[in-house]
């Protein structure tokens, strides 16, 4: 029986302590009516070896095609040590450090973690993780709806150009709390959002301002003057970051005059692998003033009874097993382990590493750009400048460009034109440091041969 | 055991409330609890100014296992929260019916004041609460 | 035995150089969007990297080195297997929007795992997207809300919850925009029925429920709760986290619940990872299917597809940016696989036998049951009033004490109904070696606190770190290094 280590002795010197005579009996409280027949849907048990084979065999029929995706998760160079940390028994079948003195490596670990995206996004406080970039931009509404003593009005106003499935879980999440989104248009030609898209909502009531940093089309945001006037007229700034662009761009808490108010974003790029959708994790920094309306787990250092140095949560009033309906949030559960992987990933590449990271990456997509674009069919959507991704103009429809593409091993991009109609035959590309010139020269020689195939898809 | 001083009004979610010589009402929670909620942490006074209802909530205690919120006992306007609940929230603790008073309130109708429990009655009701 | 921060083993310029690229790129960011400012981290070698995250490991309690008995969160053996497959380089490279002609491989393990997780909850319809439990909760109540909607009925804003319910229930009524009426439970366990005949009406969305209970108890009436709440037009709410008492043997399809949320982490031995990353997969009935999260993996003439708003025009939406969390999706499918149909009822057999067993032997060694004369599902409720009363000693206690007995402390203080109580769930894959050793503990702990309750009180002793000061942690906040 795998997993399960009784005898039959065991088993008859159990129940004899309990006083049972089978093991049926234990259930006898359990109506008849209600037991369940046999599980004739579920197939036969397999073997360890058997259900590997299966598996490698399922694996290695995807592949691995050469990958020009971003659109919100970066293929990155994951360092080896860092899941050969993670995945220590230690880390991975440990809970929630809910009894302190038995989890002092996660509490620890976690509280380096909060260290470190503080002071790379610019604020004071992080908390210990939240699902995902996306789940984190609809929590840091519903926070600035309670941190805002003095709007009323909850609403909210968000880019167009801010991610769309983000804009999605939004309205999933946070509309069923009286939140209104409001939606920003973004200049066609820059590719932005722009300040003279706020000017309506002067004098308004409205609760914040959203701003993508880079936004979802790879485009540089203008954040400062945006920041500014929303401070200005009144509006909490809410800052979506790519953790790995921080290492070179200005962080939210030096934006403006006075910074974001709370930053949130997408934590995948620091050390967790592309791994078909996820597990990834949410990270969500804020202001001191704000702390108290933070959902998620937060570590804090304190002493022990001899006076020594240990680490334990805080702040667990707020939080669902104690608040309960007044909760800030339900969440219980987060993505422990993928905060383990981002803190030791950044403790191997360092500030000097994560800035090549990302400064390497610009310039990949740059030579991305340039090869592309000399294939003809395609040019550059936005002219605004950019961090690692670009949307590109094509002569005709994406989908079947990027299935021929496909055929030849390359993953080419992601088809933005049903979620940005106005655009046309858009495609959003992106290269990191895992992209060599070889790779781009791959793509743009594939790229001319399939829009050289004329009628094609 | 808990200390129930015998010329307060209380509250069955355990606020207390005095009657000030100005007509005002100080308010605070009781001796039982701040025994149950422990080492207060952080304490949320409401702002000079604010309209309340009575049964509104309006000030938030958080000890390390709990955050309770606070509520008022009679209608009217806050006229003061205890400003030094901000740096030494264990004042409540200390001196809950003195030095850790949280809220003073205008009352708009004083016969309110009249209707809350007094000390005996909020007696039988902890006695009754802790079966 | 301090370790020291990261930051304090840092030294300027020290870096992993194999791990990033070395050639100094120079981008064209213009100058009022550059950092200026050096970012907080760490500046250490590969070793000291590795060494520094190896030995915080190393104090952390584990189900890999201690038995781990948290009642409500099932500390089972998390097989290496599922690791291990999940992580094959074409699941672990593959990007989450590249196309599904890429993808069937992994489309077809998350598939199956939709139907097999029908199959054993006798449910319609599954979505592996919610990310967690809470979330599970989140699209349960959410669906509720939508269906009451769409058929006009606007009243319906109410979710009744019992008492002993985990906390995360409450907080997902609100969240949905729902207020929460709380229900008590019987001294039996039970839910006090003719509390709920009150409590329904035309105002009641649904119930939240889990069974067995968070009592730790089987509702034996839970078909009359079913139709209670059925007749009186709410829909019903299955709280999966207590999943494992029960796996094979009962199934809340047929139990009446219209939609559940399972705890894979929990039920499904995937990984706990210090705090996630879990999932909370729901399944509905069938009245419920039109409003399943999206995206939900489909079967199209042999070929595996992502379904869409356009398959679930009334769907509640999406959850997550991407399909949730796939990597634990496929620890859990590969789990399954190796459990098989025999092996689904022998987990809740053998988890509900060490229950019974663990309970057996306390209560024969004199520890008062909080239900006693009720059989135990996967887990059971002692309490320590009795030796609050006699020794002054509390639950806190005793769980600190175990810690220095070399076992994690079982729940404490949940279900907030009983006293000084500890909510122990063995698991199934202990042996029972290990309970006896747990049963000793607990004896040599009591007769400490009789003897000695100072001694209890000021435990642990051998780990890292003594008893914390949290209140201190609450009011001089310190959540992150800042340098000197």
């Amino acid at each position: 029986m795998p997993f399960i280590p009784h005898t039959a002795d065991d088993v008859r010197d159990m129940l004899e302590a309990i006083g049972a005579p089978t093991t049926e009996a234990l259930f006898d409280e359990i109506p008849a009516e209600l037991r369940a027949k046999s599980l004739g849907g579920i197939p036969a048990a397999l073997s360890e070896m058997e259900v590997g084979r299966m598996m490698l065999e399922r694996a290695a029929s995807d592949g691995l095609p050469l990958n020009f995706i971003g659109a919100g998760a970066y293929e990155h160079h994951v360092p080896a040590a860092v899941w050969a940390i993670v995945t220590r028994g230690e880390f991975y079948s440990a809970y929630t450090p809910y009894q302190a003195e038995a989890s002092q490596g996660t509490l620890q670990l976690l509280y380096e973690y909060q260290s470190m995206m503080s002071s790379l996004t610019g604020m004071a406080a992080s908390n210990a993780s939240l699902y995902d970039g996306a789940t984190a931009v609809a929590e840091a509404c519903l926070m600035a709806v309670r941190a805002h003593r003095k709007s009323k009005s909850q609403r909210v106003l968000v880019p167009a150009a801010l991610n769309p499935a983000y804009r999605d879980v939004l309205h999933s999440i946070a509309g069923n709390q009286n939140l209104a989104f409001e939606l920003l248009p973004y200049d066609p030609k820059g590719g932005q959002t722009t300040v003279a898209s706020l000017e309506k909502y002067r004098g308004a009531d409205i609760t914040a301002l959203v701003i993508q940093q880079p936004n979802f089309f790879g485009t540089l945001e203008d954040v400062d003057a945006l920041t500014d006037w929303a401070h200005q007229a009144g509006m909490l700034v809410i800052a979506v970051v790519n953790p790995v662009s921080l290492a070179v761009l200005k962080p939210p808490g030096e934006w403006g005059q006075n910074g974001a108010d709370i930053v949130c974003g997408e934590g995948q790029p620091l050390g967790v692998p592309l791994s078909s959708g996820g597990p990834y994790f949410g990270f969500m920094t804020t202001r001191m003033e704000h702390i108290r309306q933070m959902p998620g787990r937060i570590v804090g250092r304190t002493v022990d009874l001899d006076g020594k140095t240990g680490f334990t949560l805080t702040l667990q009033a707020r939080e669902q097993h104690i608040r309960r309906s007044k909760a800030t949030s339900n969440i219980c559960t987060n993505q422990g382990l993928l905060v383990t992987a981002a803190t030791i990933y950044m403790s191997l590449v360092g500030p000097k590493g994560l800035a090549q990271v990302a400064a390497t990456s610009m310039e990949r997509a740059s030579q991305l750009v340039q090869a592309l674009i000399r294939v003809p069919g395609v040019r550059l959507a936005f002219d605004g400048p950019r961090f690692h991704e670009a949307v590109l103009l094509l002569d005709r429809p994406v989908r079947g460009v990027l299935e021929a593409l496909a055929a030849r091993g390359i993953v080419g991009g992601c088809d933005i034109s049903a979620d940005y109609p106005s655009l046309g035959n858009a495609l959003l590309v992106c290269a990191t440091e895992t992209r060599t010139p070889r790779d781009i020269e791959t793509y743009a020689h594939a790229l001319a041969e399939v829009m050289q195939s004329a009628a094609a898809a | 055991m808990s200390n129930v001083p015998a010329d307060l009004r209380f509250l069955k979610s355990h606020e207390w409330a005095r009657l000030e010589a100005d007509g005002t009402i100080t308010v605070g929670i009781s001796d039982h609890a701040q025994q149950a909620l422990g080492d207060l942490v952080f304490v949320e006074a409401p702002e000079a100014g604010r309209q309340v209802a009575a049964g509104e909530a309006c000030a938030v205690v958080e000890s390390v296992k709990a955050a309770s919120d606070v509520y008022s006992p009679v209608g009217g306007e806050v006229v003061a929260g205890n400003a030094a609940l901000g740096g030494q929230p264990e004042l409540i603790n200390q001196d809950p019916y003195g030095a850790g008073w949280i809220m003073r309130i205008r009352p708009a109708d004083r016969a309110q004041f009249a209707a809350l429990l007094d000390a005996k009655a909020y007696e039988a009701a902890l006695a009754a609460e802790t079966h | 035995m301090h370790e020291k921060l990261i930051f304090e083993h840092s030294r300027p310029g020290r870096s992993a150089e194999a791990q990033y690229p070395l050639d100094e790129a120079t981008p064209a960011i213009p100058a009022a969007l550059r950092r200026t400012s050096m970012p907080l981290l760490p500046e250490v070698s590969e070793l000291q990297a590795v060494r520094h995250f190896t030995r915080l490991s190393q104090l952390n309690f584990s189900i890999d080195t201690h038995f781990y008995p948290l009642g409500s969160c099932t500390m089972k053996y998390n097989p290496r297997a599922c690791n291990q497959y999940a992580m094959l380089p074409g699941f672990l490279g593959r990007h989450p929007l590249a196309p599904e002609s890429t993808g069937q491989g992994v489309l077809q393990c998350l598939y199956e795992l939709q139907e097999m997780l029908k199959e054993v909850t006798g449910m319609r319809g599954v979505s592996l997207t919610p990310m967690a439990g809470a979330q599970g909760e989140f699209a349960g109540v959410a669906m509720i809300r939508a269906y009451h909607r769409a058929r006009n009925d606007l009243a319906r804003t109410e979710i009744i919850v019992p008492d002993a319910a985990h906390g995360t229930n409450p907080a997902t009524a609100t969240m949905c925009g729902c207020t929460v009426k709380e229900i008590a439970s019987l001294p039996n366990g039970d839910i006090d029925l003719d509390e709920l005949r009150r409590a329904v009406g035309p105002q009641t969305a649904g119930i939240m429920l889990t069974n067995p209970s968070t009592l730790g108890v089987f509702e034996r009436r839970i078909g009359e709760v079913a139709g209670i709440v059925h007749e009186a037009g709410g829909l019903l709410y299955y709280d999966g986290a207590n999943l494992n008492a029960i796996l094979g043997k009962v199934r809340p399809g047929d139990m009446g619940f219209d939609v559940i949320h399972m705890n894979l982490h929990k039920t499904f031995s995937t990984p706990h990872g210090g705090g996630g990353p879990g999932s909370g997969a729901v399944g509905v009935s069938e009245r419920l299917l039109p409003f399943m999260p999206l995206p939900v993996v489909g079967l199209d003439g042999g070929h595996y597809r992502w379904l869409g708003a356009k398959d679930l025009p009334q769907s509640i939406g999406r959850l997550s940016a991407y399909m949730g969390n796939t990597g634990v999706l496929l620890r859990a499918y590969v789990y399954m696989r190796m459990l098989g149909r025999e092996g689904m009822h022998r987990v809740s057999e053998f988890a509900t036998l060490n229950s019974n067993y663990l309970m057996a032997r306390l209560s024969a060694a004199g520890f008062e049951l909080a239900y006693p004369g009720r059989r135990a599902g996967h887990e059971f409720i002692i309490t320590l009033r009795r030796e609050a009363r006699d020794y002054g000693t509390t639950a806190m206690d005793f769980a600190k004490r175990l810690l220095d007995y070399g076992f994690h402390a079982p729940t404490t203080y949940f279900p907030l109904l009983v006293p000084e109580c500890l909510l122990i769930e063995p698991t199934e894959t202990e042996s029972k070696q290990e309970l006896d050793a747990f049963v000793d503990a607990m004896i040599a702990i009591r007769e400490e606190a009789q003897s000695d309750p100072a001694k209890l009180k000021g435990a642990p002793y051998t780990l890292p770190v003594r008893r914390l000061d949290d209140v201190r942690a609450a009011k001089q906040l310190d959540l992150a290094w800042k340098a000197a």
